[in-house]
């Protein structure tokens, strides 16, 4: 059984030379659609049909690309809403955030709550879909997994964390069909109140040192490791010793 | 005053001095006396002064004098107290309480949320789940409201969040836009309440916030919205005050909803393929280790991922990606057991941002045991083989009882 899936894809920059490519984040969206659906993956974008690096998805192994066309500093979330309301789409994977324009990963949050739909962040992995009941791993900071159970339909996001997309094929990129299809724009209000410029390096942090006497002052810049709080247990069994870190590790929740 | 114990030579000169006006005051406190039914009572604190090592000491040949200890309690700085008895408004933070504790980028949102409070509002800190923090005081915050929470459950905090919204209105909501929560929080809030957040915001300055916008090549300058979302470092911690910290509470309980998203729990992950840098959980090994199928059978039943200091990755025990410190991986670990490591300096820098800090030593004055909040003076190779039956016990759920009946008494070093 094939669930309609929809992968949301939008055009990136490349961190360094600021190079339109196709977005990181979107990519790993996409070959995550690829290994769940395969060919019936439907991937969608919204802006500019004619941007060339579009075709970078394509590249993928993708036969067609469907585009909802929209001028720059258009709103993105009513005219996707209303396509996959009426596509009886089953399952929306997206990147967590775009990388050109203000790039706050708000678009998935948006269209959930206007969806309706659970969303669920930074998925590692889809593991099974079962009688409409998905299994999901989500990626959790120092390499943690969780796994979460959630009925279609459903929005995921992904981050670095999911499988790397894979490479790009120039000719299939090139054949690729894209389809673009004219709807209504609607004006996103952050374009005239928000200002884009390009990004200030942030102030590094100084160490204050607020020592009113010349004795603080010394002891600040020569300070050792601090600590000397801690508790030292001399004299205890291995046993007993072991008991106390482990005491600490449950404490921390560590040990598992 | 210094901290510094000192003779008092005039003292001692007044306490032998019986012409002296002073002389009374200078005599050492009485010893013995008789009490009301007839019975000699002793101070057996009283007996013996502080020498001029800091350590206590009994003369008993009879000369002692000029015992009269001088000094002042050690002087902990009491900050002013900043106290906002009518708030005028609030700026609610949800912190991430990583740990049940206030991180770093916490107190920085606290250090805005100050900023933005101003004298006449309130900081009101809402915390989900448990926490284990004691200095909330010293972070900034006026209000605290505790919220119950368990597992993975953004929906249901969502909903806490909206009745905190309807009852204090906080003039600005502020998150932090960091991966373990606050970020997604922030935007399930916002999207929630039809808010449109500024997020990544590094700066907050005469009612605008700059934020960074894209993947980092652009700023996004806007005026300052309702909720905002902002990075670490956005702003100094409050160091210069203690806040009441009242705790308040919701006046209609959170409506529970029908979680959507189950939560399965944790799963197992390969701490082997855990990245150093960022591992939560650090079992090290230095030269004291003598048997390292031990110690990688210790590191498996404790499910931590394994370091080693230089010395070890010299001797060729370990591989080099597995060292700490200066010249190898700066951890972050929350929590790093130490065994058999006497921290050389290096070391000890590669080390500086754990939280707690475990040391197993047969040395109890290294410089590792300084820096540890838990150390235990025993061999490693012993305190690990008890370490992992003791963590398959606990597994099994045959816990053995606890140490509290054997706490030992306080050593006092009386020569």
């Amino acid at each position: 059984m094939t669930i309609a899936t929809v992968a949301l894809v939008s055009i990136g920059a490349h961190p360094a030379s600021g190079r339109a490519r196709r977005a990181e984040q979107d990519a790993r969206a996409v070959e995550l659609g690829l290994e769940l659906a395969g060919e019936s993956l439907h991937v969608l974008h919204a802006g500019n049909p004619h941007e060339p690096a579009l075709r970078a998805y394509l590249g993928m192994g993708l036969d067609e690309l469907h585009v909802l066309e929209q001028p720059d500093g258009a709103d993105a979330v009513p005219v996707l809403r209303d396509y996959i309301r009426e596509a009886g789409v089953q399952l929306v994977l997206t990147g967590s955030q775009a990388e050109t324009g203000e790039g706050s990963g708000m678009l998935p949050y948006l269209l959930a709550e206007e969806l309706g739909w659970p969303l669920l962040v930074g998925v590692a992995q889809i593991e099974s879909i079962h009688n409409g009941v998905a299994q999901v791993l989500q990626a959790l900071p120092r390499g943690q997994r969780r796994r979460l159970q959630v009925r279609l339909p459903f929005l995921v996001t992904v981050d670095n964390a999911a499988p790397k997309a894979r490479q790009s094929a120039y000719g299939p990129a090139t054949r690729g069909l894209v389809n673009a299809e004219v709807v209504e724009i609607v004006t996103d209000e952050l374009s005239t109140t928000g200002v884009l410029q390009p990004a200030r390096p942030r102030p590094k942090r100084l160490k204050v040192i607020k020592a009113k006497s010349g004795a603080d002052r010394m002891k600040a810049a020569t300070a050792k490791a601090a600590g000397g709080s801690g508790q030292v247990h001399t004299g205890l069994s291995a046993q007993a010793g072991a008991e106390v870190i482990l005491k600490l590790l449950i404490e921390e929740g560590v040990v598992r | 005053m210094s901290d510094i114990i000192r003779r008092d030579p005039r003292a001692e000169w007044i306490a032998r001095n019986r012409l002296h006006p002073l002389h009374a005051a200078m005599q050492p406190a009485q010893q013995s006396w008789m009490g009301p039914n007839g019975v000699m009572r002793k101070n057996v604190h009283g007996v013996g002064f502080i020498g001029p090592n800091g350590i206590k000491r009994i003369d008993r040949s009879g000369a002692q004098q000029g015992g009269v200890t001088k000094r002042a309690a050690s002087a902990t700085v009491q900050l002013p107290l900043h106290q906002v008895a009518a708030p005028a408004f609030f700026i609610a933070v949800v912190p991430d309480m990583v740990g049940g504790r206030l991180s770093s980028h916490d107190r920085d949102l606290l250090g805005l949320a100050r900023q933005l409070a101003g004298s006449d509002g309130a900081v009101l800190a809402v915390v989900f789940g448990e926490c284990k923090e004691t200095a909330f005081a010293t972070a900034g915050v006026d209000r605290l409201l505790l919220l119950d929470s368990q597992g993975y459950a953004p929906e249901q905090r969502v909903l806490g969040l909206r009745a905190v919204d309807n009852q204090f209105a906080p003039r600005h909501w502020l998150l932090p836009d960091s991966r373990t929560g606050g970020g997604e929080l922030g935007r399930r809030l916002a999207a929630s309440l039809g808010e449109r957040p500024a997020t990544r915001v590094w700066q907050v300055k005469d009612g605008a916030c700059i934020g960074r916008a894209g993947a980092g090549l652009q700023d996004m300058a806007q005026p300052l919205r309702r909720l905002i979302l902002a990075t670490a470092e956005c702003a100094e911690p409050v160091s210069e005050t203690r806040h009441e910290a009242l705790v308040v509470q919701l006046s209609t309980a959170v409506v529970p909803c029908l979680p959507r998203i189950e939560d399965l729990g944790a799963v197992e992950v390969d701490p082997a393929a855990v990245p150093m840098a960022e591992a939560e959980f650090i079992l090290s090994g230095g030269n004291g280790i003598k048997d390292w199928g031990l110690f990688h059978r210790a590191a498996a039943a404790l499910g931590a991922t394994e370091g080693a200091s230089r010395v070890a990755v010299d001797d060729g025990f370990m591989g080099r990606d597995r060292q700490v410190g200066a010249s190898g991986t700066w951890v972050t670990a929350r929590v790093y057991v130490a065994v058999g490591i006497s921290g050389a300096i290096q070391h000890l820098q590669g080390i500086g941002a754990c939280d707690k800090v475990v040391a197993i030593n047969l040395d109890p004055g290294c410089d590792m045991i300084k820096r540890a909040d838990l150390s235990v003076i025993g061999d490693g190779a012993a305190v690990l083989e008890a370490l992992i039956v003791a963590v398959d016990n606990w597994r099994q759920g045959t816990l053995t009882p606890a140490l509290s009946q054997r706490e030992r008494e306080p050593i006092v070093s009386v020569r």
